[in-house]
């Protein structure tokens, strides 16, 4: 019990305020552009956009005539009713609960998914189920964009908002709730998408390897 | 001799909140569960409302649900409709729109011409022209429309089917979609 209020003393006082940042990057982006030839090339697609609800995509995505469904998360896994106090005493995330909660839908359906850079932020205990959620609901040759940061990218490196510019261009907007939870390398990315058929990796400039991923 | 006293203004809200505080005679509430009327809100709105039935310039241009008002079941009606309190059923405005309030809880399927959301729902949205997340609105569930707004800042968890408008299924109909982002 102590453990558990600690949790919520270190969130309340410590952390620092839920808003994002006002300000808006524009980063060009070579995983999105061709992320986007997929999605500009028919319209009527299901898209599951994974990060915080961002207007500006759903106005992109929707403009193209493609249907969009927003989970955030990563804001999800914050949730406080999600943890469960063990035999040990000690809490943990309840990690079935949370997929009975979230993302649930019948079979494949999904033909694009933008994972944005959540798997770098989110709690360890769901970072592979989420993986494998998100593969039993993609269709068969949809498409996965996923942003990895790298090492050189430091600890520190703030949680972004991805809002769409362009066709190759993305604005980020700083959010300063989440901290960077661990560093993916090329081979662990691969091992977490080993059920995918395949795996295409850009290397962008500010530290972070753009991960095309295909069901 | 005497001076006319300046009229008083309301003080600003965060959400426009419309003329009257009343359940509109066209709004049929099939099934209301409880209203708790020791809200203080809900008491002061009494006089207010008093006044407003006696006088000889009442008039209804919203039906307005407070935000002490509990409803278990189907709530239909054929006006506009403020939505201010908690609603547990099915919200069906059809031809009129309906406006949930920042206190606003429903956790219904909702269907009006156009649904303005400040406050929560949990439920399936059918907005048939239009429908507007406002940046404290919380939506959990599906929102089917031609056009929508979300403000940043909205909380949104569910899929967004845009409907084409009957009339005209062009490309450009659905660039009608218009989205604020105002920066939150």
């Amino acid at each position: 019990m102590p453990q558990f209020f600690k949790m919520f003393r270190s969130s309340a006082a410590g952390a620092p305020p839920l808003t994002p940042s006002q300000e808006r990057v524009p980063r060009r982006s070579t995983g999105f552009h061709e992320f986007t030839k997929v999605i500009h090339a028919r319209e009527g697609l299901t898209v599951l956009d994974l990060g915080p609800t961002s207007p500006t995509n759903i106005h992109y995505l929707t403009s193209l005539g493609h249907k969009v469904y927003n989970v955030d998360v990563l804001l999800s896994s914050t949730d406080p009713a999600l943890l469960r106090k063990t035999e040990d005493d000690s809490i943990t995330l309840d990690v079935e609960r949370f997929f009975a909660e979230n993302l649930v839908f019948r079979g494949d359906q999904f033909d694009a998914v933008l994972l944005w850079s959540v798997a770098d932020y989110l709690p360890e205990p769901l970072v592979k189920p989420l993986v494998e959620r998100i593969q039993s609901v993609m269709k068969p040759g949809g498409m996965l964009l996923g942003f990895f940061h790298t090492k050189d990218a430091g600890p520190e490196a703030p949680y972004h908002r991805y809002h769409i510019a362009g066709p190759d261009v993305l604005e980020l907007q700083q959010v300063p709730r989440f901290r960077l939870q661990r560093v993916f390398n090329n081979r662990h990315i691969e091992n977490l998408f080993q059920n995918f058929r395949s795996l295409k990796f850009f290397l962008a400039r500010d530290h972070t390897r753009e991960v095309l991923v295909v069901r | 001799m005497w001076k006319a006293r300046p009229e008083e203004k309301p003080s600003g809200s965060a959400a426009p909140a419309p003329s009257t505080t009343n359940i509109g005679t066209n709004t049929n509430l099939s099934a209301v569960s409880s209203s708790n009327t020791s809200a203080p809100a809900a008491v002061a709105a009494r006089p207010a409302f008093a006044a407003q039935r006696t006088g000889d310039n009442f008039r209804a241009e919203v039906a307005h649900i407070g935000k002490s008002v509990l409803i278990k079941g189907e709530l239909s009606g054929s006006e506009d409709l403020y939505l201010d309190g908690e609603v547990e059923g099915s919200v069906d405005l059809k031809q009129h729109s309906l406006t949930v309030g920042p206190h606003g809880r429903v956790r219904a399927n909702i269907r009006a011409r156009e649904v303005i959301l400040h406050g929560k729902v949990e439920g399936n949205i059918q907005g048939d022209e239009k429908v507007e997340l406002k940046k404290s609105a919380v939506l959990v569930g599906d929102i089917s429309t031609q056009r929508i707004t979300i403000e940043d800042g909205a909380y949104f968890k569910g899929a967004i089917d845009i409907q084409k408008d009957g009339k005209s299924q062009s490309g450009e109909a659905r660039r009608e979609l218009s989205l604020s982002a105002t920066a939150g």
